[in-house]
């Protein structure tokens, strides 16, 4: 009986995972073929990237300051405290600017695309639209990825560059250090793989944030219920499917760049 | 409902190919965690109508949809407008779909988007925007659901009833070769049930399109095997006694994952299956 009910679990996680492996590649060879819908990617956009904006830049911001204070005090027992810009900025860039960025985003967009999508699915609107010969993976599902892949790296980026802002504000003003000190310090630590690494983390956090989302939406049922099981579902996973891929793209790129 | 808007004129409903089969079934059966349907055959002819009937759970609203490809059969094959759809894969399905019609049971309309832009879906996916031309398209098919005053109001702003005639105006506005209702009158008053009978029934005689309706109501199914559309008076008008007018619908009963009966209205009443009578009554 027991072995019976978990072979059913496993049997359940194997099928979801062949699923969201489907999903994920119909997203991407989508591109390839038409129709192209350029409207419905420049609202995803808008929703994922501007609608972010505002709370990406204050986490950004307190990120990089709260960085700064902590690590000031260890620093400044080795006399090393005119490497802050340095270790803001390759924390920001390499790690923290993408990954927060990645949760952060996933907490509001995956959970917006799983609860749209998984609206649509429990009131039969994506039954209809298949009905109607519009395949919702090219409809619904290619555009919310495009966007996240593409809002992802300029987020990161202005993720990036306000927590160095952070850092600097907690160094000059309350570290007392050179402005001059930091930002050169800060520019001259970045070599290419770091940046390498910055910005391919967030596309890959972009693809995952709307595979995931639209995923879950895509297989909710059970009424408005299953709508918010559907919802919760995709940030948790999204969020540790981000931090799990984000140890492996590190250590990947550790590898090729020969840190 | 005596003022029907006169009929659409534009677009034409392809011809009625009389004789050649729309839809054919052959030995389809289909289970979840129980048995739903087995080893189901019939065949929907062109210009003909089935009303499918049978109590809640045997498979009614599993036969549309197998129709139209949205769930697989386990076996047996399904075959709509010359297309094996039981073994196409999904996308192919879609070109294929462009040419049926489909009425959800709960409307399935899209709630962020306007009457107009639901009724229009299907021709904004062709030009991606809603031109002059499909403006007129639009109301042409509103006026046929008389609903054409709607046409800038969102799905939560119309009753139960007005959005089931929207949904209607949505199926037929590109005019399908087969329209599949799922319970267009279920949970509805009986006026608005009648009318929305009329418009199938208005359908079925105006553009001869070859449907399956679903209901749940008797009424309804016999409604539309005693009346036909007269487009003179341009309302649904009762048969008259001994009429030899035939209006292409017949019944399929559907109890314990079986079709108990396939035949016309005079067919059924003279049927002495001790659960048919049971269920006439």
């Amino acid at each position: 009986m027991a072995i019976a009910y978990f072979t059913d679990i496993a049997k359940q996680n194997v099928v979801a995972v062949q699923e969201y492996s489907l999903l994920a590649g119909r997203s991407l060879s989508n591109l390839f073929g038409r129709p192209r819908y350029y409207a419905e990617t420049l609202l995803q956009a808008d929703s994922v990237g501007v609608g972010s904006l505002p709370i990406v830049v204050l986490i950004g911001l307190f990120t990089g300051a709260v960085l700064a204070l902590q690590t000031s005090s260890t620093l400044q027992q080795f006399g090393s405290l005119s490497l802050t810009g340095k270790l803001v900025a390759l924390s920001m860039v390499r790690e923290l600017g993408p990954v927060l960025t990645g949760i952060l985003v996933a907490g509001r967009n995956s959970s917006g695309m799983a609860s749209e999508l998984g609206s649509m699915k429990v009131t039969e609107q994506i039954d209809a639209m298949r009905a109607m010969g519009v395949d919702p993976t090219k409809k619904l599902v290619t555009p919310r990825v495009i966007a996240s892949l593409v809002m992802m790296f300029f987020l990161s980026i202005i993720s990036d560059l306000v927590g160095l802002v952070g850092g600097f504000f907690v160094s000059y003003l309350l570290l007392g250090l050179d402005p001059n000190q930091y930002w050169t310090t800060a520019y001259q630590a970045l070599r290419f793989g770091d940046v390498f690494m910055g910005l391919s983390k967030p596309i890959v956090f972009g693809f995952i944030i709307a595979t995931i989302g639209c995923f879950y939406g895509l297989s909710a049922k059970g009424g408005t219920q299953g709508v918010g099981r559907a919802t919760t579902q995709a940030v948790v996973a999204a969020s540790v499917l981000i931090v799990v891929t984000d140890f492996f793209i590190t250590k990947l790129l550790i590898g090729i760049f020969e840190y | 409902m005596s003022s029907l808007a006169p009929p659409v004129e534009q677009p034409q409903a392809a011809p009625a190919k009389s004789g050649e089969v729309a839809i054919r079934f052959e030995n389809v059966s289909i289970g979840f965690d129980q048995p739903v349907l087995e080893d189901v055959s019939f065949q929907l002819v062109h210009g003909e109508t089935k009303v499918l009937l049978g109590e809640s759970g045997t498979g009614k609203t599993l036969i549309l949809k197998l129709a139209l490809g949205l769930i697989k059969p386990d076996s047996g094959t399904i075959t709509v407008l010359g297309e094996e759809v039981s073994s196409m894969r999904e996308q192919d399905m879609y070109a294929l779909r462009r040419r049926i019609g489909m009425v959800f049971q709960e409307s399935a309309l899209f709630d962020s988007l306007t009457v107009e832009e639901n009724v229009a879906y299907r021709l904004i996916e062709e030009t991606g925007e809603i031109t002059e031309e499909i403006h007129a398209r639009v109301l042409e098919a509103l006026e046929f659901v008389e609903l054409a005053q709607t046409y800038n109001l969102f799905p939560g702003e119309l009753s139960g009833g007005m959005r089931r005639r929207v949904a209607i105006a949505r199926a037929i506005i590109t005019q399908p070769e087969v329209l599949l209702y799922d319970s267009p009158t279920g949970g509805l008053d009986p006026v608005t049930s009648n009318t929305i009978i009329e418009l199938v029934v208005k359908q079925r005689d105006v553009y001869q399109t070859s449907s399956l309706l679903v209901t749940h109501r008797l009424q309804d199914a016999f409604t539309m095997a005693s009346h036909y559309f007269d487009r003179n008076l341009n309302k649904m008008v009762p048969l008259e006694d001994g009429s030899a007018r035939n209006v292409h619908t017949t019944f399929v009963i559907l109890r314990n994952h079986k079709i108990i009966f396939e035949g016309t209205a005079p067919e059924l009443l003279r049927c002495h299956d001790p659960y048919i009578r049971e269920y006439l009554s």
